[in-house]
């Protein structure tokens, strides 16, 4: 018997009725048969064999195009929103692409820059079946790496629906959302099953304004919605709440507190809540289902010899399975240790029979999910001319997780104009970095620690 | 000064510096229709903590999320049981 074609056009013929099953964008729809079976471009087979970089502006775009060449590229670089040129050349490189297929606005901003840039149609044509064989596309996710710039992790498409379990048949279709981008991995996640199980999916829009997200999510019938903590956080603090009435809350991407799951619980009665731990490189390793915060450690204790293998070394959880990255493009960084496993850095703590995460080693800072760097805004405060060090860390925050702050010792010369210096130091940020990473607070310090390798002493660092 | 009229000047001073655009400030007003982002909620809860000591989103697991201004004000006007 033939193993079933791994791919999204593969899933979606193995779904069955397609008709009632939408790809719904904040402007216009789209039924997935229409998805599966027509195509937006002139020749498909023009893309056989390409390093392909999607950066279209909409997510609806980027669906379609995955859907028409997944199978025939040999690499589908999914590119988020919002991506500094300085970025792109290195994702150009490292990903050795030579095709961009992107929305006619950005044809021009992308021409030169590699061999072949097409601009994306709405689909119209019948697809016409692809006369070569179907080959294994790598999928490449982007994270933010140390420098800032993003690093490039290689998935395919096996290993991505690796956590999708069949759906269980409801009383209504089931549609799903998201609050992420469909380009990160938690996003990809939801895009995924959507396809898997045929069904609609809604995908949001950076732009859109929550109120009018949730009235979207309301009119497009939406059963099961995932987003972080923080996005959740928005969700309950919005009076078009109720306008919602999910069958599935899913948290992930972000340390989901007791309140926020509590607090979801009760906004959606009678809603399963459940938190996911995944990562762009480990994959999907666990789903809680028990309204908990933490995960039972026999997660991890019972998992030798599982499909999600797990285990603690000096507190940091680590994870093997067929659903993690095969590995990073471009840069010699290693994603697995020798044995097998990906050490995620994300903290754990051991309370009785439940780990909690405590947060990121190293102390990167997570604010609203998106990620902060100590050393990326130091580097910044560090160019004061008054300023001798500095030290960024979290700042605990019910709404975000954490708030970036900072400690500042100065030169000599600075010593009677603290306050002048800090305001200073604050505008410096402003200038040059992106919002959420300017310290909210700015305290000046007589020293800051620093261990006997020579290095900032950090707190979990 | 009044706990309301320290959190109206930290909202309108968060919006300055964040360079957005404030509905009028009214107790029915909807947060999510404030102009304020999750980061300016974010800054604005820091920043309450360090002028009044309070962070009434951490005193309780039982906090229910504030949807209006005027419920936000109430938040930080009772006094934690």
């Amino acid at each position: 018997m033939n193993t079933p074609e791994i791919t999204l056009r593969g899933f979606l013929a193995q779904a069955g009725d397609l008709s009632a099953g939408m790809l719904h964008g904040p402007k216009r729809s789209l039924s997935l048969d229409v998805a599966a079976h027509c195509t937006g471009f002139k020749n498909r087979e023009d893309f056989r064999g390409r390093s392909i970089l999607i950066a279209t502006e909409g997510q609806l775009a980027a669906a379609l195009v995955l859907i028409e060449l997944d199978g025939i590229a040999r690499r589908m670089v999914l590119c988020p929103p919002g991506l500094a040129d300085e970025h792109l050349r290195g994702i150009v490189g490292q990903a050795e692409v030579d095709t961009i297929v992107s929305g006619e606005a950005d044809v021009a901003r992308y021409s030169g820059s590699v061999p072949h840039v097409v601009s994306y149609l709405e689909p119209s044509g019948p697809m016409s079946p692809i006369p070569g064989a179907v080959r294994e596309t790598e999928w490449i996710l982007t994270t933010s790496g140390t420098t800032g710039a993003p690093k490039l992790v290689v998935h395919t498409l096996r290993g991505l629906v690796g956590a999708i379990a069949p759906i269980v048949p409801a009383a209504r279709p089931t549609a799903w959302a998201t609050f992420y981008d469909i380009r990160r991995y938690g996003g990809l996640q939801i895009f995924l099953r959507a396809i898997v199980g045929g069904s609609s999916m809604i995908l949001s829009h950076a732009d859109e304004p929550l109120d009018q997200h949730l009235r979207r999510l309301a009119r497009c019938g939406v059963t099961h919605i995932s987003g972080t903590p923080s996005h959740w956080r928005r969700v309950l603090m919005s009076p078009k709440r109720d306008l919602i009435a999910p069958d599935y809350v899913r948290l992930s991407g972000e340390i989901a507190d007791q309140a926020v799951l509590d607090a979801l619980k009760k906004a959606f009665a009678p809603a399963s809540v459940s938190h996911a731990y995944a990562s762009t490189e480990a994959g999907v390793a666990f789903n809680v289902t028990d309204g908990l915060e933490g995960f039972p450690v026999n997660l991890v204790s019972q998992s030798r010899g599982r499909d999600v293998e797990m285990k603690v070394v000096d507190d940091s959880l680590c994870i093997r399975s067929a659903r993690m990255a095969s590995g990073y493009l471009g840069v010699p960084d290693r994603l697995h240790e020798p044995d097998g496993f990906v050490d995620t850095g994300d903290m754990v703590e051991q309370r009785g029979e439940r780990y909690y995460f405590i947060g990121r080693r190293g102390g990167i800072i997570n604010v609203g999910g998106l990620k902060v760097h100590p050393e990326e805004v130091e580097r910044i405060i560090n160019a004061h001319p008054l300023v001798r060090m500095s030290r960024v860390s979290a700042r605990k925050n019910p709404i975000t997780g954490a708030l970036v702050q900072a400690e500042i010792v100065l030169n000599s010369g600075g010593r009677n104009v603290d306050d002048a210096i800090a305001d200073e130091v604050s505008a410096l940020c402003r200038a040059e970095l992106a919002p959420h990473k300017v310290p909210a607070r700015i305290k000046i310090v007589d020293h800051l620690a620093v261990t006997s390798g020579g290095k900032l002493a950090r707190p979990n660092g | 000064m009044s706990t309301r009229s320290k959190i109206i000047q930290a909202i309108e001073e968060i919006a300055a510096a964040q360079k957005k655009t404030l509905a009028p400030l009214t107790d029915d007003l909807a947060l999510t229709n404030s102009g304020l982002d999750s980061l300016c909620f974010a800054l604005l809860v820091a920043r309450l903590e360090d002028e009044t000591g309070r962070d009434p989103f951490s005193e309780s697991d039982e906090v229910s999320f504030p949807v209006t201004l005027g419920e936000l004000i109430a938040l930080y006007e009772h006094e934690h049981a």
